[in-house]
């Protein structure tokens, strides 16, 4: 039984990515991920608005209470005000990368055309395999038109890519207008991957406390529909690899992705759930599938039920909703 | 190559380069020698033959010589950096380096030992004080010195071996910046062959080429062996004037072991060594250009004394001598210098050549850092021309207890017109002394500029004035004392313009630039009148920024810095305006360009919209307003308060003459009271009807200035318009109301208060029932309240609840209003130890944060209640703490032994009922200790009547009867290094005294060097890769004995728990111990999630709470109780708020990740012990076997 894919021109051991999450903050998560059997791992995502506080903040600080009083001009020693910048970031990616087989993604969340640019670089420098670039700009301003949100992505996209030479991955979110020819501008300005998809944070209501707050809870099965029907469409129409993410926690759902025309499938919410560990239970279950249904290596599945290449998509769309509500609408809490 | 740098630096960047190993320990002005090449080294800069030095900080100066003598006695070039107490604490080690012939060189910023007082500035007591030790002694009298003769010292030790001191003046030389020529390698190793660090190590010990040394000699060699030294020492000044010549060759700078300056034939001659013989040149140089035939000699090598030198030094024309001492020695003669300047000349045939001796007149000047002025030695000079000088005089103050001191002219202006002085009054952290700093380093950079600095910080940690002293000129500048007739004032806080040193040092037509928050045309209106009288008489030209307001909208906070630094720069005229401007911007690409490109934008914004905004303000021809100026303390102030304190508090503190001072250091308590400082724009304020009356915020205030009480609501009807109050919440007391009062000119903004606070408005989860507010428009209401509610009942101790935070906080505080930092972690303990015990408490305080905000003049925080009870308060050393306190309670336990005694002897006289009541009394509650008070005030009344030694005798010691509270408190770095051995043996003496520990887990009050207490990968200075070793953990080692309570507590987390923690401590008849988790600006924090870092701190188990009671072990159960439940928060969760861990996390992320993973480990373990512990059975823990003991 061969699991091995490409991703992105990289060579996977398998089809199993552990995505972005706080399991890939040390040396010794990526350790134990790797441990778990994954095929990859994507390190957490480096924020730069996050890097710009933390520098502001640290200078601050640093400098607190200092000039003050005779006996303690300063509090710490001269390094304290230094801006922090990527170093955490950059030296985890060489560690990783040198303490595990299989590749390490670095993501980059950033807000400034420079910023984008500039970390992108460094992490190449430090030793990343590929970058994904997590594009988050939920368009909160009601006046700003959708054209220019996705134009912004174009831009982020073609920017990153003249700035570095290894691939490039995005990860969408789907809330375009038109999220099939958002994937395929992309394609075009050369992604290397996409990334379906990712979440947005939703904000939740206390009425206890009558506070806001954020909210950002892991994954289910159920939401996998979405990025399913995307990866089902795109499949074979685009240049670029695509990645499943979202709602995995069993191994049914990696075998659903890839008939669906997944190259890869993420996962993070299950391992959160149930530890890295949990990578083995998906990558068994595959395994056992595989061996069930026949299929003796991913070429022989991927994509089978993908929408079928030449068909009129929006058609082929539109038949199946219309097809599931009757089924709905016969089987479901009975007759209306 | 020139530079601009300080007195340390100048010293260390040799020092370094010349040695091997540095054995530390912080001592200010010293400090940061030691933290640069600490610096230095974790950076791996090498020393001149390549190699890093190795810089290690000892638990103590003691310590610190210890190991310094170990490492040159095994081979190493070894150094150490020290001062005041810290050298007397090397004098033991000092005897044996030098009686072994052994090369070193120790670097001190002199400073004053400590004796009716400690002081951290500078003078020469400390050297003189080792004097005798056979050390060589060098100074240096500037920061040029500083730097040349550190490399004459370090040669001169390995050609002559003998080890050398060489000095500065602290602060004034350790401090000041100065622009320097710098030695560079090929200088320092044309004097230090390394033929002489190989003849260095091949006199060390090894077993390649054993010997003994240390041995121990009889009275048959002892006096032979010590006298074969003499040699070495008839050798040295010899080879020291011989290095300093070659030096001289190199460098142009030529120095001599004795220098002399002025009239050749001059009759009136000064003798000194220091700073203050720069001071004496330029005033020599003054009036021997007025035709007055004076002279001053300069000493450079005081040991061994170069009596030869001086005499030849001196002209054969001098007929009377004034040798200038910055020391006192009380009993003696005269001081050292005085005494050895007489006996060389003594010995010398009285005068070079002639037959009589001339007149030799001791003087003492700039104690602790007392300013010398030219006109200072002018009035030396002429107190030489009297027909009879004071044989022994005194200059810079006014003697007026036993005469001593001379007249002088404070006016006199020796300076070449080309200096420019400024002066720049700011708050601390407002970022004035760095952007002076900053302007220092770029005009010192300027080929053809000489640029000097001077820095005086107040008393207080936080909300402090700075004042920054600046001269620019072409010439070298030799100056070193305050800035007087400044072309240029900057006051960078409209608060500090009534100070009268703002307008008092500048000169007529200086320039004035003022930070205020009013627009140009408004300000003059806003002044007092006598500021405007002054302004007009000075012919003061005044320019206005709204500095705060720019700062603020660049992006910048409050700090105010660049927005002035280039404001001073376009109106001082220094630079050529563009050519300022634009090395203002390249010194903001460099200063800030490591913290972030936005800082850096910010920054530059600041600098454009600071040129937009600064105005001329152009003044009328008269004064306009009537408003006087704020009093510095109430009329109704007691007297030492107006006369001296006040005094003090404004600036004018050098006026004061020898008698309005205490002779024996002692001080009255309850002076802050008087001092409303009005540092915070925002305060807390009250909101009564939210609530819940529960005392978590006065329970957590660090400065003491939340106060609640409740009284019979009736008492309102006189209260002023808006005072606050509401009912009590508590049953059983009805027509009770409650106030919150917040004293807001005492309040500094911290907001503890809010973040404690439990409740919230419905709806608006940052409402809560005590907020910040702005300051100004509520302070006048403020002050009628905080006088109508000092006018309400005090609570009476017997009926308040001590069980509980709540009622805790009726009680008065006793410790108010200190200079301790915004949000210190501190105080809070401090405060309940006086509001639960302070009306009978002896407290002995170790150095350290709590000695400075508890005892740096001109204000008192420990006060008395409303009977005039209150914390006596002591603080003695910083080794010796717990000693300190032990003694504390053998004098009660003594004197109460012969008050029992004499009450026996004379209880028929005196009452049988009375003397048993008295003697048998429990005094455990409230109550009792009344009670008993009551009695002692009885015996008092019917002793008077009882004509008798025996009686008198009683009456001397009756304040013993009441139960005495011997509290020892102190920070870790006292409890944890260089107190620990004193603390441990305290603890082990079994006696009833109460240690507590304010654990910050770094020397805070020298600015974070760590101490034993510091965490595992927490940044330190001394620990700039991050800790290594595990904190200590003294709780366990105090339990161990079986006889000591111990408790370990945090506020932020568990109040309840700490307040029972305190109370049993208390009660416990034997040795304390209460270790409390404090919060610190050096942690790395915002100080506001102090408390929230301390609850971080308890959850994820760093920092477990515990309580272990040798009573409870005494009746068969188990002692030792786990009060903080298992932890729940990864401990990253705590540590990532804090810089001194994140600072690692971006200095070297693999060793953070490493540490980190090592501290979660540890605390998981510790955690475990602790667990097991709170299962034992008590027979497994030790028993205590005193005797008796209640």
């Amino acid at each position: 039984m061969n699991l091995a894919t490409t991703y992105m021109g990289l060579a996977l051991r398998n089809p199993l990515v552990a995505s972005a999450s706080p399991l890939s903050r040390t040396v010794d998560g990526v350790h134990r991920l790797a441990d778990a059997g994954v095929g990859a791992v994507v390190l957490y995502s480096l924020f730069e608005e996050e890097l710009d506080a933390e520098a502001e903040r640290q200078s601050w600080i640093a400098d607190a209470g200092s000039e003050s009083f005779a006996e303690s001009l300063s509090y710490f020693p001269s390094a304290a005000g230094e801006e922090p910048g990527p170093r955490r970031y950059l030296s985890l990616i060489e560690r990783a990368s040198a303490a595990v087989d299989i590749p390490v993604i670095a993501s980059l969340n950033g807000v400034t055309p420079g910023g984008w640019t500039g970390y992108a670089r460094a992490m190449q420098d430090a030793g990343a395999v590929a970058i994904e670039l997590n594009i988050y700009y939920p368009p909160g301003d009601p006046r700003v038109p959708g054209r220019q949100v996705e134009q912004r992505h174009v831009d982020v996209l073609e920017r990153v890519k003249s700035a570095v030479t290894v691939p490039v991955a995005v990860k969408l979110n789907p809330y375009f207008s038109s999220t099939g020819e958002m994937a395929l501008r992309l394609d075009g300005a050369g992604a290397d991957a996409l990334v379906l998809f990712n979440r947005f944070a939703h904000l939740d209501i206390d009425p206890e406390t009558l506070t806001v707050t954020p909210g950002l809870g892991l994954s289910r099965s159920a939401e996998a529909r979405l990025p399913r029907t995307w990866i089902a469409l795109l499949h074979r129409r685009l240049r670029a690899s695509l990645a499943a993410s979202t709602g995995v926690e069993g191994p049914e759902d990696v075998a659903k992705y890839l008939l669906a025309g997944a190259d890869i499938v993420m996962t993070t919410s299950s391992l959160l759930r149930h530890g890295p560990g949990h990578a083995g239970v998906l990558l068994d279950g595959l395994h056992a599938w595989m061996q069930r249904r026949g299929f003796a290596d991913l070429g022989e599945l991927r994509g089978k039920l993908a929408v079928p290449y030449g068909v009129d998509e929006a058609t082929h769309e539109r038949a199946g909703y219309v097809a599931a509500m009757q089924t709905a609408n016969s089987t479901m809490y009975g007759p209306w | 190559m020139r530079a601009t740098l300080d007195g340390n630096e100048a010293a260390v960047t040799v020092a370094y380069r010349l040695n091997e190993v540095c054995c530390i320990f912080p001592i200010t002005p010293s400090s940061p020698m030691a933290e640069l090449a600490d610096e230095w080294s974790s950076r791996h800069r090498t020393n001149l033959w390549g190699n890093i030095p190795s810089v290690v900080e000892m638990q103590s100066e003691g310590g610190a010589a210890g190991a310094l003598h170990g490492a040159l006695q095994g081979g190493a070039l070894t150094t150490t950096f020290t001062a005041s107490q810290g050298l007397l604490l090397m004098i033991p080690n000092m005897y044996k380096i030098a009686g072994e012939l052994t090369s070193t060189v120790f670097h001190v910023a002199a400073r004053s030992l400590a004796a009716q007082a400690l002081s951290i500035f500078g003078d020469h007591a400390d050297v003189m004080a080792v004097r005798q030790t056979g050390f060589a002694l060098l100074a240096s009298s500037s920061v040029q010195e500083a730097h040349d003769l550190a490399l004459v010292a370090q040669a001169a030790t390995l050609e002559t071996r003998v080890p050398f001191l060489h000095f500065f003046d602290g602060f004034r030389t350790s401090h000041e910046l100065s622009t320097i020529e710098l030695l560079n390698d090929d200088d320092l190793n044309a004097l230090v062959p390394e033929e002489l660090v190989h003849a260095h190590r091949h006199r060390a010990l090894s077993p390649e080429h054993p010997f003994i040394r240390g041995t121990s000699q009889n009275p048959d060699v002892y006096f032979q062996a010590r006298e074969t030294v003499n040699p070495f020492y008839a050798a040295t000044p010899g080879v020291v004037q011989e290095l300093m010549s070659r030096l001289g060759e190199r460098t142009g700078r030529q120095y001599h072991l004795v220098d002399y300056s002025g009239h050749p034939e001059a009759e009136r001659v000064i003798v000194i060594m220091g700073s203050g013989s720069a001071t004496a040149r330029a005033t020599v140089e003054h009036l021997v250009a007025r035709g007055e035939r004076v002279g001053a000699v300069t000493l450079r090598l005081y040991r061994p004394f170069p009596a030869g030198a001086l005499v030849d030094a001196l002209p054969r024309s001098v007929a009377r001598i004034a040798v200038l001492d910055r020391t006192k020695e009380p009993g003696s003669i005269g001081e050292p210098l005085f005494l050895d300047v007489l006996a060389a000349i003594a010995e010398n045939g009285g005068g070079s050549g002639g037959s009589t001796m001339p007149l030799v007149v001791g003087g003492r000047y700039g104690l602790s850092s007392k300013e010398l002025t030219p006109g200072m030695v002018a009035g030396v000079f002429d107190e030489l021309s009297e027909d009879t000088p004071r044989r022994h005089l005194t200059v810079g103050i006014d003697d007026d207890v036993s005469g001593t001191s001379i007249d002088y002219d404070p006016s006199l202006d020796i300076e070449p017109p080309g200096t420019f002085k400024a002066v720049f009054f700011g708050l601390g952290s407002d970022g004035t002394v760095g952007a002076n700093k900053n302007t220092i380093k770029i005009l010192g950079a300027e080929a053809g500029l000489y640029a000097q600095g001077y820095f005086v910080y107040d008393s207080k940690k936080s909300g402090s004035q700075t004042v920054s002293h600046l001269r620019f000129g072409a010439e070298p500048i030799d100056a070193p004392y305050l800035v007087d007739k400044a072309r240029f004032v900057g006051c960078h806080q409209l608060g500090l313009l009534e100070r009268p040193e703002v307008l008092g040092r500048a000169a007529h037509g200086a320039t004035l630039l003022l930070n205020c928050p009013y627009p140009a045309e408004d300000v003059w209106g806003t002044l007092a009148r006598p500021i405007q009288e002054q302004m007009l008489e000075k012919a003061i030209q005044l320019y206005v920024i709204d500095a705060a307001r720019i700062a603020r909208e660049a992006g910048l906070g409050g700090r105010v810095n660049t927005v002035l630094q280039i404001c001073f720069f376009a109106i001082s005229g220094v630079l050529a305006r563009d050519d300022a401007i634009a090395r203002v911007r390249e010194s903001i690409e460099k200063s800030y360009g490591r913290r972030g490109s936005r800082i850096v934008e910010a920054n530059l914004r600041a600098v454009d919209r600071a040129l937009e905004a600064l105005a001329r303000v152009d003044l009328p021809t008269e004064a306009t307003t009537t408003r006087k100026l704020t009093p510095v303390v109430p009329d109704d102030a007691p007297e030492f308060v107006r006369r001296v304190t006040a005094a003090m508090m404004s600036g004018r503190g050098d006026e004061l003459p020898v008698s309005a001072l205490p002779v024996d250091g002692t001080w009255p308590s309850g002076t802050a009271a008087y001092e409303k400082r009005n540092i915070s724009d925002i305060v807390a304020a009250w909101d009564p009807d939210l609530c819940i009356q529960c005392g978590n915020c006065s329970f957590v205030c660090p400065h003491s200035v939340i106060r609640s009480s409740y009284y019979e609501t009736s008492r309102l009807q006189g209260a002023p318009d808006g005072f606050e109050s509401a009912p009590l919440r508590e049953r059983g007391l009805p027509q009770t109301s409650y106030t919150l009062q917040i004293y807001a000119e005492d309040c500094t903004g911290c907001a503890l208060c809010v973040e404690a606070c439990p409740v919230s408005a419905p709806g608006e989860p940052d409402r809560k029932a005590i907020n910040l507010t702005d300051r100004e428009p509520i302070v006048s209401a403020a002050r009628e309240h905080v006088a109508f509610f000092e006018t309400l009942p005090v609570a009476e101790r017997s009926r308040v609840d001590f069980g509980t935070v709540r009622g805790t906080q009726f009680l008065e505080p006793l410790f108010e209003f200190s200079g301790a930092c915004a949000g210190c972690g501190e105080t809070p303990y401090i405060k309940l130890l006086s509001q639960l015990f302070g009306d009978r408490a002896v407290i002995a305080n170790a150095t350290g944060c709590s000695s400075i905000y508890g005892g740096n003049l001109p204000t008192t925080p420990w006060t008395t209640n409303a009977d005039g009870r209150g914390p006596a308060w002591s603080n003695s050393l910083f080794e010796d703490n717990a000693e300190f306190g032990l003694g504390l309670r053998l004098a009660s336990d003594a004197q109460e032994t012969i008050a029992r005694r004499r009450l026996a002897e004379l209880r028929d006289e005196i009452g049988t009922e009375l003397v048993d009541a008295i003697l048998e009394a429990r005094q455990l509650t409230e109550s009792e200790l009344q009670a008993q008070r009551d009695r002692v005030a009885e015996l008092v009344r019917r002793l008077a009547g009882i004509d008798s030694p025996m009686a008198t005798d009683l009456a001397s010691v009756v304040d013993h009867l009441v139960r005495r509270s011997v509290w020892i408190v102190g920070g870790d770095g006292w409890a944890y290094d260089i107190g620990a051995g004193g603390l441990d043996h305290v603890l082990a003496s079994g006696r009833n005294v109460n240690v507590l520990v304010l654990d910050t887990e770094v020397y805070s009050n020298t600015g974070g060097q760590m101490s034993k207490a510091t965490p595992l990968g927490a940044v330190a200075k001394f620990a700039a890769a991050g800790k290594t070793v595990e904190k200590k953990d003294l709780a366990l080692q105090a339990i161990a004995y079986g006889s000591v309570y111990v408790a370990r507590v945090a506020m932020g987390a568990d109040p309840q728990q700490t307040l029972r923690a305190f109370r049993e401590a208390e009660a416990y008849d034997g040795p304390s111990l209460v270790i409390a988790y404090s919060h610190c600006i050096a942690h790395g924090i915002d100080m506001r999630d102090g408390l929230g870092q301390q609850y971080r701190a308890v959850a994820s188990g760093c920092w477990p709470l515990l309580r272990y009671d040798p009573m409870l072990r005494a009746t068969g159960a188990n002692p030792f109780l786990l009060d903080s439940p298992r932890p729940r928060l990864a401990l990253t969760g705590y540590t990532r708020r804090e810089l001194r861990y994140s600072m690692l996390e971006s200095s070297d992320p693999a060793e953070a990740e490493r540490l980190g993973a090592l501290a979660q480990a540890a605390v998981a373990q510790r955690w475990d012990t602790y667990e097991e512990m709170a299962t034992r059975p008590a027979r497994r823990f030790a028993a205590d076997a005193r005797k008796e003991h209640r």
